[in-house]
């Protein structure tokens, strides 16, 4: 019997500062037992537990993609002790990871539709492993087309800015990067919330078009009807929700959501399932 | 299946042999209440008592329990790395387990070994444990056994039942590892043929006993989102100080929250047992709560219990009647009151008041 609860042990490889105000950085980790890597195999939209001897654990949606290989990276916003501690770290520190945990995006389902990625603020981390999955040369051709609406409040705020660069400039992928407001003379891309941005950028709704909606929820609240009135079934609009954990195996009770837990049964729900559950996240 | 019977000092001498190959816990006197205890050579299990103040979910799942040993020496070589506590447990016996709290473990264990997930360290203490049940010949006021799953002869979760009659002992082994345990403590006398009718008698005078009971045939057929906004969840919250009394006695209450403590140089990662009443359980690190109100968790409990758990899995509510909610609570919150509102709860009634008044 394998122990769930045990971490990999795993090395910080690299550290990112991601926003101009260093509040967000992505962590790219290493096993250091090569073989935990193959134990490791996740899909996007999953996350881990990293484990901070001492600290604790936090639950973190994994923004590498399976495409990527040697590493995992994950996007950590400081906010509490644990996620605080992590931005204190050095590269060549020693820490722990387990996972892959919850359900990824349902590929499956996904293949041979068009996709639409709407994503705002830090929430982007899951959907840039979204992004670098499908455009692998391997799986491009298993989808249609595909859109992204990403907003943060200023450039500066924007994660992954380099690829959000190289994917405005592919002609695979239909990117709309905006952000609240600007004073930058030279900014290029859109200026405007995401659910406006949505509204004009958006395909209709469709039996083959499924949104894929992670973000702060005043945007989430206001991109739904949004989606609504462009003919999304809640059936194709896709989300991720968060709530505290612990265990992230369904089995310290405190992340559910009426009979689902938010680490086992999701994190990604259909709107068509929330719809059915409390809304206690 | 075998009935034996025990005299006074082969109940005596078994439980010591026993001790020579298992760690035996049962109920002893503590203050003025009964409490499961390891025993020491010599102290035998007292079943003058009935329900325990705490259910004896310890024996398995204790409070406060180590999972994990780290260093933060820099000159060592495993660092930062977490270690596993090694936690095969030896062989143990919980003596004296009333029907209600053995009924508890295998509703528990749905949680802790789901097909997904095994939870190693339940999962080894349980497998690890024989399960000797006491049959109530009288409930209390507050049990409601009967309508929750088993009775005060219920055999579920256990590997012996014994019956007391008197100054005597029957024992019936219900499993091999009952049976190898009956072995171990040298129980053997086969009963008389007249007592399996005699004990039929004692069943039925105790269930007799059982006075109070719960409805719960409706509550899988209800629309969960009506029960969840039902009306009377912030009037049945409005006395409750949210202490977690009634999650910490409850044998079928599992959650638990994760720490580490660091002392100098090295430390341990540990669980302890949480509970739903309290806010911090869930208590995003933004500041956000999505279950704020004391109301909220007051329903969480009870929601969980009696239908989150009852859709889930279809065999009953997370519930076994063992009444220490009910006694314990300091303001009289009443889960047989609650459950009979949620089964008779009609959502559309309920809108009609709203409408017509």
């Amino acid at each position: 019997m394998q122990n769930p609860y045990l971490p990999y042990p795993v090395r910080i490889d690299e550290i990112i500062t991601e926003t101009e105000d260093k509040s967000l950085k992505t962590f790219k980790f290493v096993f250091i037992n090569p073989e935990d890597e193959k134990k490791f195999a996740y899909e996007s939209g999953q996350f881990g537990e990293l484990s901070i001897p001492g600290l604790g654990e936090i639950p973190i949606g994994i923004a590498s993609s399976p495409m990527e290989k040697g590493f995992i990276k994950f996007t950590v916003f400081k906010t509490g002790k644990v996620t605080s501690s992590l931005h204190a770290m050095k590269e060549g520190d020693i820490m722990g990871v387990r996972g892959p945990l919850g359900h990824p995006f349902p590929w499956k389902t996904l293949e041979g539709k068009n996709i639409v990625i709407i994503g705002g603020g830090f929430a982007f981390t899951t959907l840039r492993s979204s992004i670098i999955s499908i455009l692998d040369p391997v799986n491009r051709p298993k989808f249609k087309d595909i859109h992204v609406i990403y907003g943060a409040r200023s450039p500066g705020m924007l994660l992954y800015k380099d690829e959000l660069q190289a994917w405005a400039e592919r002609d695979d992928i239909h990117m709309n990067i905006t952000v609240d407001g600007t004073n930058d003379p030279n900014w290029k891309f859109l200026t405007g919330f995401v659910p406006t941005i949505t509204e004009q950028k958006a395909p209709s709704g469709s039996p083959d078009t499924y949104a894929i909606v992670c973000g702060p929820p005043i945007m989430i609240k206001f991109t739904q009807p949004v989606l609504d009135n462009l003919g999304y079934s809640h059936d194709n609009i896709i989300m991720s929700l968060e709530n505290r954990m612990k265990c992230g195996i369904g089995i310290c009770g405190r992340c559910n959501i009426g009979s689902s837990l938010v680490c086992k049964d999701g994190p990604v729900f259909t709107l068509s399932q929330l719809n059915n559950m409390p809304k206690e996240y | 299946m075998t009935l034996i019977k025990i005299d006074r000092q082969t109940w005596v001498d078994g439980i010591e042999k026993a001790k020579s190959a298992y760690r035996v816990f049962g109920p002893v006197k503590e203050n003025n209440d009964h409490e499961f205890k390891l025993l020491a050579k010599g102290e035998m299990p007292d079943f003058n008592c009935q329900n325990t103040r705490m259910s004896p979910k310890a024996i398995i799942y204790p409070q406060s329990q180590i999972m994990f040993t780290y260093s933060l020496d820099e000159s060592k070589d495993d660092c930062r790395i977490m270690k596993e506590v090694e936690n095969a447990t030896s062989p143990q016996v919980a003596v004296g387990v009333r029907p209600c709290d053995a009924l508890a473990f295998p509703i528990v264990r749905r949680n802790f070994d789901s097909p997904e997930y095994q939870d190693t360290y339940w999962i080894k203490a349980y497998e690890a444990t024989t399960f000797v049940g006491l049959a109530c010949n009288a409930a209390c006021s507050t049990c409601f056994c009967t309508s929750a799953g088993t009775g005060p002869f219920g055999e579920t979760g256990l590997d012996i039942l014994l019956v007391q009659d008197g100054d005597t002992l029957y024992a019936k082994t219900l499993t091999p590892k009952g049976e190898a345990l009956a072995a171990s403590a040298g129980w053997s006398s086969p009963a008389a043929s007249d007592v399996s009718a005699r004990l039929e008698t004692l069943k039925t005078a105790a269930e007799a006993s059982v006075t109070a009971a719960v409805s719960t045939d409706k509550l899988k057929d209800k629309v969960l989102l009506d029960l969840y906004e039902a009306p009377f969840w912030e009037e049945e919250a409005f006395s409750c100080i949210n202490c977690g009394t009634c999650t910490y006695v409850c044998p079928t209450c599992w959650c638990f929250d994760v720490q580490d403590e660091t002392h100098g140089k090295s430390g341990i990662r540990m669980r302890n047992w949480d509970s739903c009443m309290f806010p911090l359980f869930t208590h995003h690190a933004s500041g956000h709560n999505p279950r704020h109100n004391n109301y909220e968790r007051l329903r969480q409990r009870f929601m969980h219990k009696l239908k989150y758990y009852v859709d889930k899995y279809d065999s009953g509510i997370q519930c076994v009647g063992c009444g220490r909610c009910i006694r314990l609570c300091p303001v009289n919150i009443d889960i047989r009151r609650i459950c009979d509102k949620m089964n008779s709860f009609d959502a559309k009634s309920c809108a009609c008041d709203v409408a017509s008044s």
